[in-house]
This record gives C-alpha cells, structure tokens and sequence, in this order.
C-alpha cells in the first residue's frame, strides 16, 4: 500500500484570516509568534500503484481537487509501506 | 397571444437551502421555476438556470468545490457553453468558479465573521442579461449571507475582470467580506453567466424590506423570456 500526505497552504501573499486570528490569539496566550498561516492536511492511502506513478496521480488529484491552483500551494509526500 | 412564461431551473444540491426562496421569487416575478436535483443527467426544457445559495456537499474541503462534480453539473457546463443563461448565488457563485465556469475563487471572508446583513451594491454594468431592468451605476440594497464570499483574483486576473469589462457589481463603500476592488458580482467573458454574493431572491417583496433584488432577478426573466419567444418564432 502506498500512503501520501498532501499539505495544502494558502499561497503567498494570499490574505489568510485564520492564520491572522491564530497568530493574534497565541500572542495573547504570551507566544512570541509574528506569523501564522493555517492550511490543509490530506491523508491517503492508495489502493496500489508504484510511487513514482502515485505521485503523478496525486499532482492531478491536487490540480482537480484538494487544492485550488489559483489560491492555494500544495506539497506531497509519498511513502510506501512494507 | 398568450405567452409561455419561461422556465428557470433551480438546482438543488444537498445542503442547498436556498432553493426554496429562489423559486418562489421567481415565481412571484413571473417565471415558471423548475426544480432539478443534482443527481440529474440533463436539464429540463429551460431558458435558464439558478444555482441557488447554501453550503452544498456541507462546504467540504473549500465552498463549491465538491457541487461541481454534481451529475447535473455537466449539464449546466453545457447549457452555459451553448450560451444558456446561468445564474450563480452565493453557494452558487462559489460553485461557478471551483468549476471554471467564471474566472476567481471565494475566500473566507477577511474579518473571519459570517455576515448577514443588508449592502448597499452599485450596478457597474446595466448592458447584461442580469441587470437590463437597473439603470448604469444605479445604487441597489440587497441582503448578503455568507462566511466566504472575499472574492479573490490575482493583480493579472483583476486586470483582465477590469479591461473585459466583467464586474456588473461592486460593494458601495467598505466590502463586507474583503474583496477584491469591492467586487460582489461577475459575468463570464461572453456574458452569459452571472455569479454574486449577495441574494436577490430575498430581497424581492416590500415585507422584507428592499426589493431591489427583484430587479436582477427580473432581469433575468425578461433575458429568458426572450429565448422563448426566439425558439418560439424559429
């Protein structure tokens, strides 16, 4: 079986209101945080495949659905379990 | 001559909860609305559609995102490529841009709050299939509902909305949700898909207060009334 995590952030310069709220409320817990961004974790597991095919797999899966290109990055990881 | 009143769809998705409304303002305009659920593989007979307000598929994963690959979604990508009328509300406006159907995205709102209250809106473009019945730059009051309607486009997208002229609606003073350019409604570049925020389905009879909303919506009758009487004379 192969597993993937896929993060999705909002991009750069994107406004991003959690992040901001987030950040405001760990300031007021007394963190010293000057930046927050909040984003997205997907857990997968695929059914079968080889890896460098499931990563090609899940760019698509990403670029059709889990993120949205125009406003969101995304990251994937892929690992293979014995 | 007695004349059909045209047919609007108005499509349900799970978790729509604006469909009510927009059929029964629809209606009480004059048109015949249709309901179509989202499992349908084509559309009725229509001169339109509506894809109402709401949080379709719970707003899982982003808003709109997962309504797009409604069944009945196909058919209204279609009907909007063959030139069918095609409104978007609220819900529906974030549908239309997860499904490339209008250029953008809609984010959550910048002050983080579910806002619900009426706006004040400027009508940009009077020339649409959507804004016929309102004079240019006519100020109009209709209620907004939603917790991610900052809509987003990038300084090149923005440039492009601006140049093709595809703004019909601007917040009037500060954007209730942190769009962009104030922006609180756009058409596709052929003009004949409309997404907004704000719901002119609730803003339709005086009890309720304004009923400018009527004016959108009417619009969009006379648009589709039209279409009736072209197929009729064909």
């Amino acid at each position: 079986m192969i597993r993937a995590t896929v993060l999705v952030r909002p991009k750069p310069g994107i406004l991003d209101p959690q992040g901001e709220a987030v950040q405001g409320s760990l300031t007021q817990l007394g963190f010293a945080v000057d930046a927050a961004r909040v984003g997205r974790v997907v857990d997968l597991e695929l059914r079968k495949g080889h890896p460098q095919e499931a990563r090609a797999e899940l760019e698509r899966m990403c670029e059709q659905l889990l993120a949205n290109p125009l406003i969101e990055s995304y990251e994937i990881e892929v690992r293979e379990d014995a | 001559m007695t004349e059909r009143a045209p047919r609007i769809a108005v499509i349900t998705f799970p978790g729509s909860n604006d469909d009510g409304d927009a059929a029964l303002a629809l209606a009480a305009l004059g048109a015949e609305a249709v309901a179509v659920w989202h499992a349908e593989g084509e559309l009725p007979d229509v001169q339109a559609v509506v894809l109402p307000g709401g949080f379709s598929y719970g707003d899982y994963l982003r808003a709109g995102a997962l309504a797009r690959f409604a069944p009945v979604m196909t058919a209204v990508r279609a009907f909007a490529a063959g030139g069918g009328l095609v409104l978007g509300i609220c819900n529906g406006f974030q549908v239309l841009c997860e499904a490339g159907l209008l250029p953008g995205a809609l984010r959550p709102n910048e002050s983080l709050d579910f806002v619900c209250r009426d706006v004040a809106l400027t009508v940009e473009r009077a020339d649409t299939a959507f804004t016929s019945r309102c004079a240019d730059q006519q100020p109009l009051t209709i209620p907004v509902k939603h917790g991610e309607g900052c809509f987003f486009a990038d300084p090149d997208l923005l440039a492009e909305l601006e140049a093709a002229n595809q703004i019909v609606l601007r917040y009037e003073g500060e954007s209730p949700n942190g769009s962009v350019a104030r922006i609180a409604g756009i058409v596709d570049a052929e003009g004949n898909v409309l997404g907004l925020m704000p719901h002119p389905e609730h803003a339709v009879d005086p009890l309720t207060g304004s009923t400018d909303g009527a004016l959108i919506l009417g619009s969009l009758i006379d648009a589709a009334r039209e279409r009736v009487a072209t197929a009729a004379a064909v």
